[in-house]
């Protein structure tokens, strides 16, 4: 919402100095059997009726964001000699993934008013509605370090190539672990950490073909889906057993 | 080669899964225990979703165990009469264990109550094992190799109605302890997520006094059926059966459950108790260090609207 209200007031502008011109290197990720990750290249051109504005410091933001989910994360505490779980904070929203590329780090070409504004960082890219308890900070920041050693959030200070202050480019590489659903790629334009232009475009990530047809037949007739595993299972134990019984004649 | 598993949802690799599949399988076919109580915490360990593991480990568990009764009955080595009656009760208890899991679900806490159980029965079952084992082991070498038929002492086992032959077996004991054993195999398997034959095998022997032999194969057979209508249970309540995940599982599990068979029957039968107690032993020690020790990570991230 938050992010489209800034759309608006960017569109709103009357004349834009600067404007993104976009392409991207795939409009759509298939996950297939053997899908083992997937690079998307976002590029790009900065259009200008003008010169080049000097002195001023330019910075482009890539983001690209998987859908929205809730998660609950647990701190474990020692009670009785054992680790248990004790705590628990939901967060709301929380990405479930989540990538920042830039050209600078990021608090050198956005203001801090902007990033919450905009809810550009990723630390701003989780939200816990309603419930700010007390030391939920920690458990925003485990969940930030967690999905990062998963490669699931990434910051990438240097991940945006910029020549001459027109073309621009980024990497963003997708794990193998990833949800399906719509992802939003997002560029923005900033000059002296003001925001000037943005852009988004919707990559749909979907499982396709054999990958499709059994998550569709586990959820939509699970009782035929449960039936073939175990006619699966049966056909593979008696397989193997008359296997051997042949092997050893 | 990595392989994404549709319902799991993440990509792994698919010989790593052959392999944990092949050792597991021996070590079911060699002591008749459908090894998901090994299976299950590899499985959270290379990063498969519990909710996942525990449903999909529940079918692999139907193709190994099938491939080693096949193997069991063309020796004759499963009492049947004694495995429908486990069964019985077996079905009841899972019955009875999906609906005191989904309780314990409700306050929360359940994974500890799930290892709390491991560590509990299996450093119970595992020390009574090792110990017995161990006795049988030091008496046969004092024998001198000369086994003297020792008639079998009559407890209280023997003492209860609705007696029953069991020719197999070579019992006529009441029905209510097998029935009963069933039923709190079934529980436990509900809870822990594994077939149960790590219980069921000792309490075979132990309690029902039932020849080591006959046991491995009628452990299995109770096992196909209470683990297949676990698994019915998951696909239809949870959606959390893998496919892709249970075939790659099950194809390196059913080979080795076939050889395991095959060398379990040239071991002696005390060795092979203390065998099964050894491991029994090591993975009980693994979950308690677990709990014991300060975990490098003490969040974990779960899925969101906790009560």
């Amino acid at each position: 919402m938050i992010r489209l209200v800034a759309l608006l007031l960017v569109m709103a502008l009357p004349v834009r100095a600067e404007e993104i011109v976009l392409g991207l290197s795939r409009d759509e990720i298939a996950i297939t059997a053997t899908f083992e990750g997937s690079d998307i290249e976002i590029f790009g051109a900065i259009k200008r009726e003008e010169a080049i504005p000097q002195g001023d410091d330019l910075g482009v933001i890539v983001t690209v964001a998987g859908p929205d989910k809730p998660v609950t994360v647990r701190r474990k505490d020692r009670r009785l000699g054992i680790w248990v779980n004790t705590e628990a904070v939901d967060i709301d929203v929380a990405p479930s993934f989540y990538a920042v590329a830039t050209n600078k780090p990021l608090p050198e070409i956005l203001t801090v008013q902007e990033d919450i504004n905009t809810r550009i960082s990723t630390r701003r890219a989780i939200r816990s509605v309603g419930r700010s308890a007390f030391g939920s900070d920690r458990f925003s920041d485990a969940l930030i370090r967690i999905r990062a050693g998963e490669g699931l959030y990434q910051t990438l200070p240097e991940g945006v190539w910029v020549k001459d202050d027109t073309l621009f480019r980024a990497r963003i590489s997708l794990p193998a672990n990833l949800t399906e659903g719509d992802y939003r790629a997002e560029i923005y334009l900033t000059r002296n950490g003001q925001i000037i232009d943005l852009y988004s475009a919707t990559i749909p990530v979907k499982k396709v073909g054999l990958e499709r047809w059994l998550y569709n037949l586990a959820h939509d007739n699970p009782f035929l889906y449960g039936l073939m595993s175990l006619s699966i299972a049966i056909a593979a134990g008696w397989g193997a057993s008359a296997a051997f019984s042949l092997l050893r004649r | 080669m990595q392989i994404y598993l549709p319902i799991a949802e993440v990509s792994v690799n698919a010989f790593l899964l052959l392999g944990l599949g092949g050792i597991v399988g021996i070590l079911s076919g060699m002591f008749g225990v459908g090894g998901g109580f090994l299976m299950t915490p590899l499985l959270f360990f290379i990063g498969i979703p519990p909710a996942v593991a525990v449903a999909t480990e529940a079918n692999q568990i139907v193709a190994s165990s099938f491939s080693g009764v096949l193997a069991h009955l063309k020796r004759k080595t499963v009492d049947l009469k004694m495995g429908t009656v486990l069964l019985v009760g077996g079905l009841v208890g899972s019955g009875l264990g999906i609906i005191l899991f989904n309780y314990l679900k409700a306050l929360g806490q359940v994974d500890l109550l799930v290892k709390l159980c491991y560590v509990i029965f299996l450093g119970l079952i595992g020390a009574l094992m090792f110990i017995e084992s161990l006795n049988a082991i030091r008496k046969s070498n004092k024998a001198g190799g000369t086994a003297v038929p020792t008639r079998r002492k009559h407890n209280w086992v023997h003492n209860l109605p609705f007696k029953m032959k069991f020719r197999v077996s070579g019992l006529y004991i009441s029905v209510i302890p097998p029935l009963l054993v069933g039923v709190l195999v079934g529980i436990l398997a509900a809870i822990m997520g594994v077939g149960g034959g790590f219980i069921m095998v000792p309490a075979m022997i132990y309690l029902l006094g039932m020849p080591t032999k006959v046991v491995v194969g009628t452990s299995l057979f109770q096992i196909i059926f209470v683990t297949a209508f676990t698994t019915m249970l998951h696909a239809t309540t949870n959606y959390t059966v893998d496919v892709v995940l249970a075939v790659l599982l099950l194809v390196g599990g059913v080979v080795g459950a076939q050889i395991g068979t095959r060398i379990g029957v040239k071991m002696k039968a005390e060795q092979l108790r203390i065998l099964l107690a050894i491991m029994v032993l090591a993975v009980c020690g693994k979950l308690a260090f677990d709990l014991l020790v300060q975990p490098a990570e003490l969040f974990s991230i779960g899925a969101g609207g906790h009560s």
